[in-house]
């Protein structure tokens, strides 16, 4: 067993009276991969915030080699080899890769002047030490997220460090650039050193951490070897709640109709006959690679493909899908993945945001009905579950589960018949996702809506639709019962397609 | 290589340039007389060096409205001063005008870093502050000519070359111009060379990750206004010296046309994108179409319509530039 590299002792923080850690102890291990476990609002942040010395603990102490640090402001802790990559990047868009990667320490060395040879040097070295090939001469704003995040870390290890702390490094890759991520881990590892991984995907934390610690409200929660983990023992320390990973069992109401038929749609270079029939109260998974036409499908139910072809029927009727208004009116509604960049006004109030696309059908001559607007969101909130004290509240003092459902409540206000979800969970922490997944089942079966469910997160799949379909090059070429499948052969179908 | 030359915005505004001069040519061929270059080129000395200011604000993410204020201040107390005193310099008066110049920058500065003030509301406070100040207490008459200090003018009509046309009229190319290039090339410097420069940058840029890196926020805030203050200053006074005349209602409404001048370089408004080259060329640019308005003698008025045109399309045309590479 390794010697401590940093720990910490008995660490509080309050902010405003809110107490975000309390008497937290931690201790990290030189070379170890240690992964810190633990909700949205856990303390994570201020945690590591505490750690690249941007907060100074209210009391506690910090010791880096067994030596008591009083004074750790974000120098210190970068001349004692800390480097945190936050969610963010801290990336610079609109300068090149080059620069990017040198700059801080050239920053760092005391430099006035820019020696651009030397600068060029410095990133091609910092490329090739993680075994990279991006262009130095781009502006990382024409980068992919992987991309930029390579970037990051590359600059990270430009400066030596002893520990790397990575702030949520997953929450926006695909599965396979996880998978190089985590070997690009691995290989720093290799090179001695330290590796804070923070995150709240259980699944994760197993595949590449040798050590948890959970946190929960500000205190440790549980710690140890990652052996001494099965991952209900994490859900249930994460969230302190248990969470029940029962499936969802779908039976076939008697004499039902097809909610949604699909035949033959096409969209010419992205979808190729595509046949579905969802029956109400179905949901249906749907993966596939990136590129598969699985967002594309969802597109062309939402009006977003005009020049389709083939045949769509709502509850018997055929629908003219040219447009967004005509998939609306025909009771299709899609939620996007980046629904909280693009879906939700985050300074404006949570009934304003419910009642966003419904205020046509509560007016009258151009009037808002305000009464009617009124309950129609307090019923929302109440049906959704919203934690809030009131629905005048803006949407951003809200929990990211909480917003997830404000956004899925609004178009549920328009009486959807068809709701299709993109990434439904991506960003939300356990418990949140728990109670969204309980959500959407509820809305199936009490409401017979028929919901496609586009995703990555297999698990997710197998434990809340009844049937999944992978698309492949713009055709389904598997459908299997979810009863009849697990998260295992699921993957091995995807991977043999890749 | 070749490629990234032609993405360049540098590139892009030379060819439209470019286009718009034979289009000026065209229309009227007296524009390419070395006499109407030379008046050109003289036009651009003022607004080139204030746009010079605005620049690096507008790169470092904020916007500066107060500099032709501060620009009048600097000349008009300066004229004033040397006038009262009866001050025959050249040196002095400028580093005086400079000073005022950098000392109003810097209370901008004071206002945005240390009350994290939005800029644009800031300088349109200092900005009237300083004019209502000047004309309510220092005076409203303008100093011509007569009274105008000689070694001023002397100064500001310094000659390169000096030409004679056939028909015995006589044109120069003014030595203010390498006033305005030595200041350029100092600034291109600044921004392309120095930590300092990259700073600005990068604040403009992402400010959060820039002070997680260890940029000084403070001393980029300082510098950026100062800078835009004290090059103000000079250009107002080097503006006086140049037209023989000190008015204290000078330069109104000419923030519009320096930041049109920034934008149409290809500076983005959002900030960490600009360069010195392509500010000279959007400010030759709008020089050039005001010019040739009056060539063809279109009435002034018509020229704000003008100019509201360039900053609309400019500004349009970065922000698709932009949004190409978001996307």
């Amino acid at each position: 067993m390794s010697e401590p590299l940093i720990s910490l002792c008995e660490v509080s923080k309050s902010f405003g009276g809110v107490q975000a850690l309390a008497g937290l102890s931690l201790t990290l291990r030189r070379g170890e991969i240690h992964c810190l476990a633990g909700e949205n609002g856990s303390g994570k942040s201020t945690l590591i915030k505490i750690i690249a010395g941007i907060y100074r603990p209210d009391s506690g102490s910090v010791l880096i080699d067994g030596e008591t640090i009083t004074q750790l402001d974000p120098i210190t802790a970068i001349a004692h080899g800390i480097q945190v990559i936050y969610q963010d990047f801290s990336l610079f868009p609109t300068l090149t890769v080059a620069e990017n990667l040198a700059l801080p320490s050239e920053i760092h060395a005391g430099r006035r002047l820019v020696r651009w040879r030397h600068v060029h040097q410095l990133a091609r070295a910092a490329l090739a030490r993680l075994g990279i090939d991006i262009d130095l001469a781009a502006n990382v704003e024409t980068l992919s997220t992987a991309e930029r995040q390579l970037v990051a870390i590359a600059r990270a290890l430009m400066s030596a460090p002893r520990l790397l702390v990575m702030d949520e490094p997953t929450t926006t890759l695909t599965g396979r650039e996880v998978e190089r991520l985590f070997a690009i881990v691995r290989d720093i590892q290799r090179q001695g050193i330290a590796v804070l991984f923070v995150s709240h995907k259980i699944r994760e934390m197993f595949d590449i951490s040798e050590r948890i610690t959970v946190i929960r409200n500000g205190c440790v929660v549980a710690a140890g070897a990652i052996g001494e983990f099965n991952e209900a023992a994490l859900a249930r320390a994460m969230t302190g709640q248990e969470i029940t990973a029962e499936g969802y069992r779908w039976m076939p109401p008697p004499g039902a109709k097809p909610r949604l038929e699909i035949r033959g749609l096409t969209v010419p270079g992205e979808l190729q006959g595509i046949d579905l029939r969802v029956m109400p109260g179905e949901i249906i998974g749907i993966s596939g690679l990136l590129g598969s036409g699985r967002t594309e499908l969802a597109l062309a139910l939402f009006g977003l493909r005009p020049t389709h072809q083939g045949e769509i029927r709502v509850d018997g009727r055929a629908a003219a899908l040219r447009s967004v208004q005509q998939a609306v009116s025909a009771g299709i509604t899609y939620v996007p993945e980046d629904r909280l960049t693009e879906g939700l006004f985050l300074t404006q109030t949570i009934n304003r945001n419910l009642l966003a696309a419904s205020f046509e059908a509560l007016s009258r001559y151009f009037l808002i009905d305000f009464a009617r607007a009124r309950r129609a969101s307090a019923d929302m909130i109440a049906e959704m579950q919203i934690t809030t004290p009131s629905g005048e509240r803006p949407v951003m003092e809200l929990s990211g589960g909480n917003q997830q459902r404000v956004v899925i409540g609004r178009w549920l206000m328009r009486d959807a018949r068809v709701l299709i979800l993109n990434g439904p969970t991506v960003g939300v922490d356990v418990g949140s996702k728990a109670g969204i997944h309980r959500r959407i089942r509820d809305l199936a079966e009490s409401r017979g809506v028929a919901v496609l469910m586009i995703s990555d997160d297999l698990p997710e799949l197998v434990q809340n639709c009844n049937r999944i379909l992978i698309l492949h090059r713009g055709k389904i070429v598997e459908e299997v019962m979810a009863e009849a499948t697990t998260e295992a052969i699921l993957s091995e179908i995807l991977k043999a397609l890749s | 290589m070749r490629l990234s030359v032609l993405r360049r915005s540098e590139t892009v505004i030379a060819l439209v340039l470019l286009a718009a001069m034979l289009l000026i040519g065209l229309i009227n061929p007296a524009f390419w007389n070395l006499a109407n270059l030379f008046s050109l080129a003289r036009s651009n000395v003022v607004i080139g060096i204030m746009a010079l200011g605005v620049l690096t604000v507008m790169i470092s993410g904020g916007i500066d409205v107060s500099f032709p204020a501060f620009a009048v201040a600097a000349m008009y107390l300066t004229v004033r001063a040397m006038v009262a005193w009866d001050w025959q310099g050249v040196a002095g008066p400028f580093v005086m005008a400079t000073a005022i110049g950098l000392a109003l920058g810097l209370i901008n500065a004071a206002f945005v870093y240390g009350l994290r003030m939005i800029p644009l509301i800031v300088t349109l406070g200092t900005g009237s502050l300083v004019r209502g100040f000047l004309l309510g207490v220092v005076g409203t008459s303008q100093v011509n000519i007569d009274r105008m200090p000689k070694s001023l003018i002397a100064f500001g009509s310094t000659e390169l070359t000096s030409l004679s046309d056939p028909a015995g009229g006589h044109f120069a190319l003014s030595a203010m111009l390498l006033i305005y290039l030595a200041m350029a090339l100092l600034v291109h410097f600044l921004l392309t060379h120095t930590m300092l420069g990259r700073g600005i940058y990068a604040l403009g840029s992402d400010g959060e990750a820039a002070r997680r890196v260890g940029f000084d926020r403070r001393l980029t805030i300082f510098v950026v206004y100062a800078l835009a203050g004290a090059l103000a200053g000079f250009a107002g006074l080097l503006h006086g010296a140049m037209i023989w005349l000190a008015n204290p209602r000078d330069f109104n409404g000419l923030e519009l046309d320096v930041i049109a001048a920034v934008v149409l370089g290809g500076a983005s408004i959002f900030g960490g994108r600009g360069s010195v080259l392509g500010t000279m060329l959007g400010v030759f640019m709008l020089v050039m179409v005001s010019n040739s308005l009056i060539i063809m003698h279109i009435a002034t008025t018509w020229q704000r319509v003008v100019v509201g045109f360039i900053v609309i399309i400019a500004t349009a045309a970065t922000s698709w530039r932009d949004r190409r590479r978001i996307a």
